[in-house]
Parts: structure tokens; sequence; C-alpha cells
């Protein structure tokens, strides 16, 4: 079985998989990091986003060889060794944009790439046309944009994180 | 504030500066674990040693006889464990929730495409679907009967036919100065929760087996796998910490994997997880019930309605599960927000050779709704006058035309307060002007708009499930555990339920621990549905901490030489006059004075009653109401259309947690508009479900949702009976704010031509195209 060598959330993982493996059966499975959520199996509803190399990629579309070298950040990685949250999971849990939360990660990790890539700025019509990967079925979306629209100027350092 | 006081009702006078815990946007209590990665769905749940997985072979044909089931190959295929047929269920083969009917497995007909005929565990999924299509598995195809026409032609129903009525609707019709007939076919629609079906089962000892389980209902799961393993429902435990959702599609459906994943365990000695893959998940699993309805009412030229006639068919498909309840649901609410002097509605139960249908937010009211909803707008298309008018004129009274068709007197009707404050915040009569000029000059692009109203009955219609328990402990540090028989599916219920309890003794939010729902703590629970979660278990809870504050307040009074009911709990502490003692002090004390800090409360709601063969009396504890208004916007060449602007005005009453509440509406609209727009589900002349991922079945993304979304709850709000803390469910009720959106449609259409318009549900933009076609005369 090939054996794959990356780097999770800044630690470095050597794991046997098989050929077939999918990224996010390593992260799973292999790594037990199951915040990255399966939720339709066919990467459509955007449940086991995380990032490869700093790009959002849904982890059940792409196979664990292919990630190989890569550097991959998922929802655990994302806060401080003190637990203070990345200001876009504290701009979910503060505009109360999530119900079951199932979506969560998924939805927070594509949320950080659309930021991250749009450093000019972002407009909610922006953020709507780069979230259309990710489904939610309980919250009608609406504090799901108010949370990234929210998310943006603490990233880019325009105000003060509270 | 919180004055000790006997269990009582509460009233203002309990909380005359308000509430400081309860009535505040608390967040989601696992928001912080869920934005984090940390919350644990059963899927994230460390796996036990020896753990199997389990797969379910699903059937090939709707109809079929099974002539060869041969699972030998299977059996001695790599890996596997155990491979378990109908014949090897040891009690009772049926998960059925009211009746019998929804076998776990085949035994010897199979009666939808996508049924359970037999299950494999293996050390891997991957192992345990390769052992399973091995197995020979032989048919005789039988005729199957798949649409609501063919089982009204064959009388083929699963349950019989009830009736309605109040008046004689037959006179009325015959002697009305204006009359109608029309028919609308409503779809069904798939719950896709983001989090598929999913079961764990732990064997113990003594043959003891703890599920755990992604369901509505864990008392249920306990019982019905206790029943298939027969052994005593004390053998089984079902515990539930949270699901990805459930929208009433893992109210009676999350049974069968429970009782798969447990009889596997008990089979094998081993733990055995089942999680259906998606594609799994859309065949095994019932939808909304899709609905004919046809009707013919008699009106006055002002549109008031004098007479109406209603039959409505629902499709169950292949076994009743809960249709019984969820017809009836669609007869109670086939009147809306509207009176109805002289109203027969006869509801059949159509059987069909699909998957049986079963709960979905709303329960079968949204149909009834849609029905109503049609003939409103179709009365107003004939006289040629606004909709909303008709609506108006139509609305329930306060003393006077406010009897129900199922004889229940409207106490709390303010549909006409919220309609008219919705329709000026809206700026409704101003946007119809301009729409009608808007239109007038765009031939090709036409907007429509459409106020709905929404009176949603309150209470499980089956008056024994509307009770609840839970258990409360108070530790000697102060600190609170609490459990009830509610199940969190991310509405927020237990962040509700906390925020009683913190509240009843005084104290901050965090010190009230929220556990998992378990058959152990409290037993005998209803499921968690009919939007009753925060009523039924916020009162248990309520009368939980009442009875261990009342014994607190007891012992401390004692010391001060104080009366008990003069302490006040407040701000995690208790006073009275100069006393003052830290909630936690008080604890200490009240255990070392050897009282109990632990109790049960139980709650069961007042004054309903229901005659289920007369179709008659008080089902409903209260009604729950709002108002919505979409502006949409149709490409009448393709038929393609967007949501430009939605209002909604709801009522929760005073609001446990107004964050929380609007969430629900927000959501509730998006997925019901979703049903009525681009949802459709489509079956082959098989009887195979083609629309069974996301790829083909389209719920609502983000884009389809209008950036011009204004949602409020109604500030005059305040549930009239006395439901915990004057609030008022906000589950299911919000759903029914997406009719608006399909009538708006409908309005943008009417704009292409004359008289009443025929437009079936979900108006995906080809009906709509055709829709508009037909008036355009082709």
């Amino acid at each position: 079985m090939p054996q794959v060598t990356l780097t999770v959330n800044g630690k470095t993982a050597s794991v046997e998989v098989e050929g077939r493996t999918l990224l996010v059966e390593l992260l799973r499975d292999k790594l037990g990091l199951t915040g990255t959520h399966v939720g339709c199996d066919t990467s459509q509803c955007g449940a086991c986003v995380v990032h490869v190399d700093g790009k959002a990629v849904k982890s059940c579309t792409m196979l664990a060889v292919q990630a190989n070298g890569a550097a991959v950040t998922t929802i655990e990685g994302l806060a401080a060794a003190d637990g203070t949250l990345h200001p876009m999971q504290e701009a979910f849990r503060e505009n109360h944009a999530l119900q079951c939360g199932f979506c969560t990660p998924g939805m927070v990790m594509s949320a950080i790439d659309i930021v991250a890539t749009h450093p000019d700025g972002l407009s909610e019509a922006e953020i709507r046309h780069c979230l259309e990967g990710n489904l939610c079925r309980c919250t009608g979306y609406h504090n799901i944009v108010k949370a990234v629209s929210a998310a943006w100027p603490v990233m880019h350092g325009k105000v003060a994180a509270e | 504030m919180n004055v000790i006081a006997p269990i009582t009702p509460d009233s203002e006078i309990l909380h005359p500066r308000g509430l400081r815990v309860a009535g505040h946007s608390a967040a989601q209590d696992s928001a912080r674990k869920q934005v984090a990665g940390e919350a644990l769905y059963i899927d994230d749940m460390p796996e036990p040693r020896d753990l199997l997985h389990a797969y379910i072979r699903l059937s090939d044909h709707a109809h079929a006889r099974i002539v060869k089931l041969d699972v030998s190959a299977a059996a001695a295929s790599l890996g596997v464990a155990a491979v378990l047929t109908a014949r090897d269920v040891p009690g009772v083969n049926d998960v059925g929730p009211a009746f019998p009917g929804d076998p776990i497995f085949a035994d010897g007909l199979v009666e939808y495409a996508g049924q359970s005929v037999f299950a494999v565990a293996a050390d891997s999924i991957a192992l345990a679907r390769q052992a399973a299509m091995r197995a020979v598995l032989e048919y005789e195809p039988l005729p199957p009967v798949l649409t609501i026409r063919e089982a009204l032609a064959q009388q083929f129903f699963v349950l019989p036919s009830q009736k309605m009525q109040r008046g004689d609707a037959a006179a009325a019709l015959a002697a009305a100065p204006q009359r109608l007939q029309g028919r609308i076919v409503v779809g069904g629609q798939e719950h896709f929760y983001l989090e598929g079906q999913i079961a764990m089962a732990v064997p113990g000892e003594d043959h003891d087996i703890k599920v755990y389980s992604s369901t509505q209902h864990p008392t249920e799961v306990q019982h019905l796998v206790a029943r298939a393993l027969a052994v005593p429902d004390h053998a089984v435990i079902c515990e539930t910490r949270r699901m990805g959702g459930a929208f009433g599609g893992k109210e009676s459906q999350a049974s069968l994997y429970a009782a798969i994943a447990a009889l596997l365990a008990a089979k094998t000695g081993r733990p055995v997880k089942l999680r259906l893959d998606r594609d799994d998940d859309m065949k095994l699993t019932g939808k909304r019930h899709d609905f004919e309805i046809e009707w013919d009412v008699g009106f006055d030229a002002t549109g008031r309605i004098t007479g109406i006639a209603f039959m409505l068919a629902g499709n169950c498909g292949m076994s009743p599960d809960l249709s019984g309840a969820i017809n009836d649901r669609a007869m109670f609410h086939s009147d809306n927000a509207y009176y109805l002097d002289a109203v027969s509605i006869v509801s059949h139960r159509c059987k069909t050779h699909t998957v049986s249908n079963t709960a979905f937010r709303g329960f079968g009211g949204p149909q009834g709704m849609v029905g109503i909803e049609a003939v409103m707008d179709a009365i107003a298309r004939h006289l040629k006058r606004d909709p909303l008018q008709v609506r108006r004129r139509n609305f329930y009274g306060k003393r006077d035309r406010n009897i129900t068709p199922y004889h229940m007197t409207v106490e709390d009707n303010v549909i006409p307060e919220i309609v008219a404050e919705l329709a000026r915040t809206s700026e409704y009569a101003k946007r119809r002007q301009e729409i009608a000029a808007f239109n007038a000059g765009s031939p090709w692009v036409k907007r429509g708009l459409a106020l709905t109203p929404v009176k949603f009955g309150i209470s499980f219609t089956l008056t024994r499930m509307n009770q609840a328990g839970a258990l409360l402990h108070v530790y000697t540090d102060g600190s609170v555990m609490l459990n009830h028989g509610g199940t969190e599916m991310g509405q927020g219920l237990f962040t509700k339920v906390a925020q009683v309890a913190a509240e009843e003794f005084g104290i901050d939010l965090d010190r009230v621990k929220i556990t998992a729902t378990t058959t152990e703590k409290v037993p005998n629970t209803s499921p968690t549905a009919a939007s009753s979660g925060s009523d039924l278990n916020g009162k248990a809870a309520q009368a939980a901490a009442r009875i261990i504050r009342e014994r607190i307040a007891k012992v401390i009074a004692k010391q001060w030489g104080v009366a008990a009911g003069d302490i006040v709990f407040r701000d995690g502490e208790l006073r009275c006059g100069p006393h003052a003692m830290r909630f936690s002090e008080a604890a200490k004390h009240t255990h070392a004075a050897r009282v109990s800090l632990s109790s049960t409360g139980y709650y069961a709601t007042p004054k309903i009653h229901y005659d289920t063969k007369l179709h008659q009396g008080r089902p409903f504890y209260y009604f729950a109401y709002g108002a919505s208004v979409s502006e949409v916007e149709v490409d009448t060449l393709t038929g393609e259309y967007r949501l430009r602007r939605v209002d909604i005005l709801h009522d929760a009453g005073a609001s446990l947690n107004p964050a929380l509440d609007l969430g629900q509406i927000e959501g509730g609209y998006v997925q019901g508009m979703g049903w009525l727009t681009t949802e459709e589900l489509w079956w082959d002349a098989q009887g195979r479900l083609r629309t069974h991922a996301p790829s083909t079945y389209k719920i609502p993304a983000v884009g389809d949702v209008p950036q011009d979304f204004r949602v409020a709850l109604w500030k005059r709000g305040r549930n009239r009976e006395n439901a915990i803390y004057r609030s008022k469910a906000v589950g299911e009720p919000p759903l029914m704010h997406g009719i608006s959106a399909f009538q708006a449609l409908v309005d943008a259409v009417a704009s292409c031509g004359e008289g009443v318009v025929q437009l079936d549900a979900p108006a995906t933009p080809e009906r709509v195209l055709m829709a508009i076609a037909a008036r355009r005369g082709g």
C-alpha cells in the first residue's frame, strides 16, 4: 500500500493508505480528525472542505495520495494553541450562523478561503457566489453570509478582533 | 426575577421585571464546539474496539415477490462477521411506529424500490458492501401502483379515509352566488438532513445493548429495538446527544437503522455502526407526502367563502408509518387562517409501491395550506381582485366566525394585526402598484408579489403524546445537571431548556450542564416533534427546578427566620431583606440539612382533547401565527426566476430566545420555498427514485436566497395560554411562509394573461414556463 506523508495542522503524518483512500478518509479514519464531515459522499455538499496548501478543497473529491507532500489544514487546526478561535469561527458563533452544525466545519473552511482570496473587499453578492458549493439545510444562509462579512475586516486587520 | 411560589401558572406578576436568562439570545449551547469541529456526531465518536460496519442491500423492484435469496456467498465473503435476513430476527421483524407494515428485512415481498432486504456486517464498509452484492437475489415482478391517481382509482389505501365537516357544504355550494372548482398537485420533499441516518450499537453484559442513534425519538428506538431483539425495554438504552439535522425524517424512520445495527451487534457480540451513504439514504427513507387536492368553493361577490369542499389525497407510500396523523394534520390546516362556514374535508390515505412517506416539518399541515391558498388566489383572479383583499375578507374573526372545521374555537387570533403590520412595513400596496407598472412596460420579464398568512396548531394531535419529563440535579458546588426527553437537532432546544433551568434558579446559563438525551435518565418520552420540544420539556424542566428551589428555600428560610416564599433567587444568590447567600452555599446547606437536591419534573399539556372518529374537539393548545411577503421576477421565455425580496413577521409569543427563533424562521422559510420551487422528486416508470443525490435533487443554495431578506419577530407576541414564559413554538410554522414564494410565482404567471392560474408545486422553471405558455395560448 502506498505511503502518504503530509503535514496536517502543522504536524507531520506518515500513513499507509490504499490507492483508493480519499483524503477525507485519511483525515477522519487514520488521523482521528472527525471535525471534517461527510455529508453527501459525492463532492457536492461541501461539509468536507479542508485547506490543501492554503486552498479550499472538498476532501471527499481528492485521493489521499494526491495530498502527498501537501500541507493540510482542517477545522481542528484553526484555533490558536490557547483555544482562541479563528476570526471566522468566532464570527460564525457570534452571528448564530449555525444550527445543527454539521455543515459548519466545511462552511468555515470555505469562508476563510473566500475572505483570503478577496483582500480588497468582499461584497455580499461575492460571498453568495463563492459559497454556492456549500449546502446548509437549517439556517437559510442569512446568518452565514453575515458571519463571513463580519470576519472579513478582522481577517484583513481592518478592525481589532474582540 | 424569581419569587418563590408554589408550582402555579406563570403570570406577569411572577416576572415583574422580565426574565434574566430566558428570553435572551444565548448562543446555541454547542456553537463553540461546532465551529471548532469538536462537537461529536455519531460518526465522529471514537470507534469501539472490533467495530463492524453494516451495509443494507436494497431491493431493485418497486413491487415483487422474492423468489430466491441465497446469502451464502455474502456470508463467505472476506471480512464478513454476519449476514441477517428476515428469518434471522429473533423478535418482531417490523419497525412500524404506530401500525405494522415496515419490515426490518423484506420477508418474501418487496413493496418499494430501495427497501431493505438483508444486511451484512463486516470489518469495513467496503467489505460489507462487496459481500452484500455477492448474494443471489431473484424476483418475480408484480404490477406496482405508483401514483396517487392509480391508488385513488383502485381505492388502494394504507388506512381508512376520513371526513371532517361543519355545516352543510353541499347545500352551501348549491346555493352559492359564485362557484369555482380546481385541483392542485403538491410534490413531496426529501429531508436532506446534512447528517444522514446513522446508528451504532454496542453490546454489553446480560445481552444488553446500547444504541447511539441519530433519532428524534429515543424512546421509540429503544422500544422497537427491544421488540426486534425479543428482550425487555430495560435491556436497551438509546442515547442521542445531537443530530446533524432531522426535520421529521428521524422521528419514526431512524428506528430501522438502530434495529439493524442492534440485531447485528447481538448476533456477533461486537459493536456495529450503520451509516447510510447519501444515495442509499435518499432511496431508503420516506419523504414529505405528495398530495393531490381537489376543491369546490362557493363565494360571494366580495370573495367571501360561503361553502367549500376539499378532497385531499396523500401519497403514504407502502405502509402507514405516521401517515394517519400526517393526513389528519393536512385536514386540520385546510382552513389555514380562514373561517370556512360550511365545510367538508375528505382525506384519502393512498397506498403506493414507493417508500413510506413520513413526518417532515409541518407534518401534512403545509400541504393543506397550499390547497386553501390556491383557492384564495383562484377566487381573487376570478373576481379580478388583489389576492390579499380576498385573504383578508376570509380571515377568522375574533368573536364570531371563529370556529374551525374541527369545531375548535380560535381564541387567540392575531392574524389581522400581523398582516396589517406586515403589509405596512413591507409596503405591500405601494409595491403592488410598482409591480403592475413594471409588468405593463416589460413584455418578457414579469414580477409577482404575494402575502400569505400562517396559522399553525400547536400540540401533538394524538393527545397522549403531549407529556414530558425532566431530571435535574443540583450539586453541592451549585452547578446543575439537566436532562430531559427532548432531542437536539440544531433547533436550539437544549439551550432553551437550559435557559429555563437557569432562570428558575437565578443562576448563569453556564452553570447548567446540558447532557445527552438517554432513555436511562428520562423514560417513556414523546418524540421531539410537532414543534413541541421547548413547550413540553421547558415546562418539565421548570417543574423539576421549582421543586428543588422550594426545598432549598425552605432550608435557608429556617436559618434566616423568614418565610420561604419571600426568598428571591437572582444573580446567583438567594436574597431576602438583609440576608443574602450564594446559590452554591445554599446548595451545600440544603445537602447538609439532608434534603434532596435532585428531582424529576413532569408536564402534561392541559385543555386538549380530540375525538378522532368525529374529527371534533380541541386538538391544539394554541396557534402560532405569522405572515410573509415574497417578490419574484420571472423570465417568461425560460421560466427561470429569482426572489427579489422577502419580508416575514412571525409570532413566537414572548420569545424564549430571539436569535434562535429568528434562525428557525429564516431556515424554515427557505426550506418551505425550496419544497415549492426547486425540490423535485422524480421516480421512473418502474418506481425507482432517480433524484437520489444533491446533483439531481436541488435544495436551496445560498444564491437562491434573496439578499433582501427582512425577518422580524412580532413584538406584541405573547402566548395567551400558559406556555413556558408565554412563548410560542417556532419549529414548524415558519416553513409555511414559503407558500408566499409559490404564490408570488403564481402572481407573476397571472400577469401573462387572464383568469385563474393553474400551477402545480414544485413550481420548477419548467412548470412555470408551461403555465405561462398555457396562459399565452401555447
